[in-house]
């Protein structure tokens, strides 16, 4: 049997310490879908010393800007972005919630006017960081179950 | 400086407005009920045409807009039920509201989705006014209801305003609950315990710095109320119809359950009331529950006439 391994990349991004699970919402949330042209390789339940499980998701040649990775803390807020060029680190920070999230996740009113076939992006004001809790501006509904939601 | 704030301004949820703005309104409305009655003649609002766009039947509040813009001079279109209407063939809100912004100086909308009023005033480059968007926000029946009480009452701080009845889904108890804890109203909440106002809402209210108290016995809470706002308990929040006959007659206002009340007790409901308040009730003192679906013209006369710039 062929062994698999997932080696060091030389340019692009690693998301690090991303809970336990959530490797493929990530994707959905930074958008990568089957219109990528490089290698995007995904380690699901990987031990790790500082949080017992993890999941990670590398991107090669591809660097995401910080608000793009922002997103993901709604649903891993303690994993860490990586920036690779020429396999060394380049930048190295954790994601932070943003105070606006647009689009990206439905609305957990079923009753919302954003649920109906309008062309309307979602959008939510974060009024809590810790733990995250997400108003509708539409429908005023408070969402804390983030992962959830998500498209 | 207050006209440069209102005109144009979308009127989509309570919370848009500060206190200040509330109260500016309730006194312009108060200018506006000798042209609500039909006393005094007015045209501030001539060459003005408002669409009023409701997808769901209401009885009072859509007559009321069109009352209360017919006074100012202005003019009426729209639909009041969509079976017909492009809607009933598939067309999205979003559209009917960019077309019908082409048509109109402001948009009157009730719609049974929770959000669509905010929907519309994305849209729309005309203001938009909210009559009501499902289980969600009912602006101007909260301003009418703060104006009944300020009319009848002197002021709204101070007063003890006991709610009753569906305080769980009812839409206007809401939004009235928040705007009376902000204007300085103490609040008695009486429901069932399954319809007892949710936690979310408390909490809000509770953010004004006014803990209301809860209570399932009306005949004990009405005792020193100076407003007691009924709503309807509708029969279909209850799987059992046994017990919805039981929950009814508790929170029933007849004669005998105004025993001991305070002598200027006022009551008030948002109508249409299913046997929640006696028809001989309708003779006391106490009811207002029609003047206040009278007070629903002169505050949207005053709406009107601020967002589209005809009054400051």
């Amino acid at each position: 049997m062929k062994e698999f391994k997932v080696t060091p990349i030389r340019n692009g991004t690693v998301i690090d310490h991303i809970n336990v699970g959530m490797a493929l919402k990530v994707l959905k949330i930074i958008g990568v879908k089957d219109d990528v042209s490089s290698t995007v390789s995904v380690l699901m339940h990987v031990p790790s010393k500082r949080c017992g499980w993890k999941d990670i998701v590398k991107i090669e040649d591809r660097e995401l800007d910080p608000k793009e990775l922002d997103r993901i803390a709604l649903i891993s807020p303690n994993a860490t972005i990586n920036i690779i060029r020429d396999y060394n680190v380049a930048e190295k920070f954790v994601v932070e919630v943003p105070n606006v999230i647009r689009g990206i996740m439905k609305c957990s009113n079923p009753g919302c006017i954003t649920n109906q076939n309008e062309p309307v992006e979602t959008e939510f004001v974060v009024e809590s960081k810790k733990p995250i809790t997400l108003r509708c501006i539409y429908c005023d509904r408070v969402t804390m179950d983030v992962a959830e939601h998500i498209r | 400086m207050m006209s440069t704030t209102f005109r144009g301004m979308d009127v989509v949820s309570i919370r848009d407005f500060s206190r200040e703005q509330i109260e500016h309104v309730l006194r312009l409305a108060e200018k506006m009920v000798p042209i609500a009655r039909g006393d005094e003649r007015s045209v501030i609002l001539e060459g003005h045409v408002l669409g009023s766009l409701f997808y769901e039947p209401s009885t009072r509040t859509r007559l009321s807009f069109d009352a209360a813009m017919t006074r100012l001079g202005g003019r009426v279109l729209g639909f009041d039920q969509p079976t017909g209407a492009s809607v009933a063939k598939g067309e999205t809100l979003a559209d009917t509201i960019k077309m019908v912004d082409s048509y109109c100086d402001v948009i009157v909308l009730r719609h049974p989705q929770e959000g669509a009023a905010r929907l519309a005033a994305h849209f729309a480059n005309k203001p938009v006014i909210n009559a009501g968007d499902g289980a969600g926000q009912h602006p101007t029946q909260t301003m009418l209801d703060l104006f009944t009480i300020k009319k009848e009452k002197k002021k709204i701080d101070g007063n003890h305003v006991v709610v009753v009845g569906d305080l769980k889904y009812g839409r206007t108890v809401h939004s009235l609950s928040e705007a009376l804890a902000t204007f300085g109203a103490q609040l008695t909440f009486v429901a069932p315990p399954s319809l007892q106002i949710p936690k979310e809402h408390l909490k809000a209210i509770e953010s004004t710095g006014h803990k209301p108290k809860q209570s399932s016995s009306l005949e004990e809470a009405i005792k020193d109320a100076d407003v007691l706002y009924v709503t309807r308990i509708q029969k279909e929040r209850f799987p059992d119809p046994a017990e919805y006959q039981k929950v009814a007659g508790t929170f029933r206002i007849d004669m005998n359950m105004l025993k001991d009340v305070k002598k200027d007790l006022i009551i008030m409901h948002p109508l249409p009331r299913v046997g929640e308040i006696a028809p001989e009730v309708d003779q006391t003192p106490y009811a207002k529950y029609f003047e206040q679906a009278f007070n629903g013209v002169p505050v949207r006369m005053a709406l009107l006439g601020l967002v589209l710039g005809g009054v400051k």
